[in-house]
């Protein structure tokens, strides 16, 4: 018995880990993709559900939910034409570059996908963004994702340096700066809903001194899409600092004391020695928060429940509406395309930028 | 003895009956069941809930729990619980008008039977327009009215009578009246107030308002005609020219609302009401409760009319609008086609149909104590509650308005606007057929925020609004629907 058990032992303390993320996360995963499949009508004793083949990604990237998620096309503009045309062929480019140097099968197939996926996004991005159409639920979402993680990437990243260099009561701003992580996002939504009112709002005399008493934020879509980014980044930004902080606190001291013997500026320091070191962990907090960012809900839910029209609403969002509604085969097929985007923009993230420049770094 | 001293003791032993419920009180028969009832986050519509269930378990025993949950969640967690037979739930309370879907699978249990073995109900007392329409489904009654719904306009009183204006009554005198009024200042406040208020934030109530501003020139023959589809063949009635007219004549009432309207839901607006902001504002019957709350700005300032009609309405052939007359518009009062829209339908409460039948016995009872005359009489008149009036003793006295703080004038007022909306033969139904939820809480919810944020076109709305409710109705079954859809229009008052 205790040989049979010596033998097995492996097995056994790996069933029960096993067993748990099958049930909580592969069959809902499968069993989620089999509703973006279906059509499913909830009734007495259960569902109903019939086979609806790809109809429902149909619907969303071609059909009458196009617009929702993709945007309005109509004609694309001199502009949008010009910088899709540039795009492409430099995408073009690298793909023929890549083929010619260091051809690998897998190496290819993952860099034909990054491209289709690239040359996609950049022809949304001039169809309607730069043609002067509205763009939909995934325009917004990017919007969200590259500016609002950029936003905080820069501010958390120089709050966090400013802090490892000792400067004088940066123990207590840490403190302070990682407060809003806390907050449940919900809380941030309606506090930041809050301070955006220019009517009743508690800084409603700061906005009429500056003459801003009648501009109504949420019913503008650029003001409003900023002010959620705002509102995100005042909850993000702690995130990035902390771990800055950590990967800042951990760079060796001995270099850039042995540099600056060397006679090497405070640019060249950071540029040629704590950059590097840090640049892995910086690339894991940019994939973290670029994961988080695209799943992001429960702020544009409840500053403008998605509006003014669909000027706020996330692709999460969007996919929200769809299961309140009970439209369960439109929800699960605009989670899939979600999770199709954001695994490709990450794993290209990864691989192609991260991974090169830390070849390089180190 | 005198005839005096007689009447007296016999009115208070009569009173005493008629308050008394079908069991007797505190004989605890219901001792150990648990009924547990999901609705709205309160104190509207959950609060008032919960205060009865401590009532109701002192005389019977019963436990009465109460699980809120957000509006916008309501519908989907009651269905979804109902039908995978999770059975958390045993009283939903919902909008009526949703109810429909939850029949049609199969969830809801018939309560003919128990209404047959209830004395005190008093079925007659409840407005037919809510006895016969909001609370059945294909003849019979599977749900039980704890509110009345139907959108009103309201004007300050004070306010036009110092501008020398009378309430409109189309909607092109909405926009005159509300063009004029807006900038005074309303309460006193030395700040300018607004000339309208209408809620018009997205995923929240616009939708109903737009409708209030479609129905009277979309309908024009009476109830059983519909705002919605051509019964017959369940064609959209939506990309025509009396819808475009309402969308445009609701984005234009936001020149004179507050500048961040586009992000106000009814809460909002009522807030700004309430304090004295709005001098026209369209709501359900709330108003005028909220409006004797203490720290209410317009108390006996605010009256209430039937809701503007249209000099004009929808040639069904053409899909264009035509002046009525005695025949494009039968029910014309000087030119005007009114035509109430029975926004919502008003909190219903159902019994699933998959409880034990003792918790069932006792839900019902306990939906019976809190729409009989004794208890609903009372909560109709507190605004907090979120009850608007439903039953002919609620809107024919005016003593308990007027003990509750309403003087006798505006409590006439506000009781006449609604007998003349919830009479009114071309009242306009809302939406009761599978799909409600979809077709106006999403698409036209949606088409009409982005319509009102200048995304797109009001023809571009209709159209997008057409092309997806035909979806939807594909989706639930043509036939069906159709079906349904005619039984939810069969009724007229």
């Amino acid at each position: 018995m205790s040989e049979w058990l010596d033998r097995h032992m492996g097995r056994l303390f790996l069933t029960p880990a096993v067993v748990l993320i099958l049930i909580l996360s592969i069959f809902p995963l499968v069993a989620s993709l089999i509703i973006a499949f279906s059509r499913i009508r909830l009734t007495g004793g259960g569902f109903k559900v019939r086979a609806a083949g790809w109809r429902n990604f149909d619907k969303q990237l071609f059909g009458s939910e196009q617009f929702h998620l993709l945007g309005t096309f109509t004609e694309i503009s001199i502009l949008g034409w010009g910088v899709g045309l540039a795009a492409t062929t430099g995408l073009i480019w690298w793909l023929i570059n890549y083929a010619r140097s260091h051809f690998t099968p897998v190496g290819f197939a993952g860099r034909l996908i990054t491209f289709s996926m690239a040359t996609g996004l950049i022809w949304l991005f001039s169809a309607t963004f730069l043609s002067g159409n509205s763009f939909g639920t995934l325009g917004t979402t990017l919007f969200y994702v590259f500016i609002g993680c950029g936003i905080q990437f820069l501010i958390g990243t120089a709050l966090a340096y400013a802090c490892s260099v000792k400067l004088r009561g940066s123990n207590s701003f840490r403190v302070i700066f990682f407060v809003p992580m806390m907050i449940t996002p919900i809380g941030v939504g309606y506090i930041f809903r809050m301070l955006a009112d220019t009517s009743k709002g508690p800084f409603s005399g700061v906005w009429q001194w500056v003459g801003l008493g009648e501009f109504a934020w949420a019913s503008d879509p650029w003001a409003a899409r900023i002010f959620i980014v705002v509102a995100d980044s005042w909850q993000w930004i702690p995130f990035v600092f902390i771990m800055m902080l950590a990967a800042f606190e951990n760079v060796p001291r001995d270099y850039s004391e042995a540099a600056e013997l060397d006679g090497a500026g405070a640019w060249q320091i950071f540029k040629e020695i704590t950059w590097p070191h840090v640049l892995p962990i910086a690339a894991t907090v940019m994939l973290i928060r670029v994961i988080e960012a695209f799943k992001i809900v429960d702020l544009p839910n409840i500053m403008t429940a998605g509006g003014p029209g669909i000027a706020t609403e996330s692709v999460s969002l969007q996919a929200y509406f769809a299961w309140r509604s009970l439209d369960l085969g439109q929800a699960s097929a605009i989670s899939y395309i979600l999770l199709f985007v954001t695994v490709v923009i990450c794993v290209s993230f990864f691989n192609l930028v991260v991974l090169g420049r830390i070849r390089r770094a180190t | 003895m005198s005839p005096l001293s007689l009447k007296v003791p016999a009115i208070m032993l009569g009173a005493a009956m008629a308050l008394t419920p079908t069991f007797s009180a505190a004989d605890n028969h219901y001792d150990g069941v648990i009924v547990n009832i999901m609705t709205r986050p309160g104190p509207v519509i959950a609060g008032r809930i919960v205060e009865r269930a401590e009532e109701f378990k002192e005389m019977t025993g019963a436990e009465i729990r109460v699980a809120e949950v957000p509006f916008a969640e309501l519908f989907q967690k009651i269905l979804t619980d109902w039908a995978t037979g999770t059975n958390s739930i045993d009283v939903g309370v919902f909008a009526s008008g949703w109810g429909v879907e939850l029949v049609s699978a199969d969830l809801v249990e018939n309560l003919d039977p128990y209404i047959a073995n209830d004395d005190l109900i008093d079925l007659e007392d409840i407005a037919p327009y809510f006895r016969d329409f909001n609370q059945k489904v294909k003849g019979s009654t599977y749900f039980i009215t704890l509110d009345g719904d139907f959108q009103m306009l309201y004007y300050r009183t004070d306010v036009l009578e110092s501008a020398g204006l009378e309430p409109p009554n189309t909607w092109e005198e909405y926009l005159d009246v509300a063009s004029k009024i807006h900038g005074m200042d309303m309460n006193g406040d030395g700040e300018a107030d607004y000339g309208s208020c209408i809620f018009k934030k997205r995923n929240a109530q616009s939708y109903f308002a737009v409708q209030s501003v479609a129905a009277s020139r979309v309908q024009t023959k009476g109830t059983s005609e519909g705002i919605y589809f051509d019964p017959a063949t369940m064609k959209p009635k939506i990309n025509n020219a009396a819808w475009a007219k309402a969308f445009e004549l609701y984005k234009a009432t936001g020149e004179y609302g507050p500048p961040d309207e586009l992000n106000h839901d009814i809460g909002d607006t009522r807030a700004l009401a309430i304090g004295g902001r709005c001098g026209l504002m369209i709501d359900w019957g709330d108003i005028g409760p909220l409006s004797i709350e203490e720290g209410s700005k317009i108390n006996d300032k605010v009256g209430a009319i039937i809701m503007p009609g249209s000099m004009e309405a929808l040639d069904v052939e053409t899909g264009e609008l035509v002046t009525c007359d005695d025949n494009a518009c039968p029910y014309h009062v000087g030119g005007i086609n009114y035509a109430p829209f029975a926004a919502f339908g008003g909190w219903t409460a159902a019994i699933s149909n998959s409880s034990d039948d003792k918790v069932k016995q006792a839900a019902y009872d306990f939906l019976s104590y809190m729409n009989q005359a004794a208890q609903s009489n009372v909560d109709v008149t507190m605004g907090w509650t979120g009850y608007n009036p439903y039953r002919n003793s609620q809107l024919n006295n005016t003593e308990a308005w007027v003990e509750a703080g309403f003087s006798q004038t505006a409590a006439e007022n506000y009781l006449s606007a609604i007998k003349e909306s919830l009479n009114h033969p071309n009242m306009a139904s809302d939406f009761r057929i599978p799909g409600a939820a979809q077709y106006t809480g999403v698409v036209l919810d949606r088409e009409l925020a982005r319509y009102l944020a200048d995304e797109i076109t009001v023809e571009q709305a209709l159209a997008n609004i057409e092309e997806a409710w035909e979806e939807i109705t594909d989706d639930f079954g043509r036939e069906e629907q159709a079906e349904i859809y005619a039984l939810s229009l069969g009724i007229t008052n």
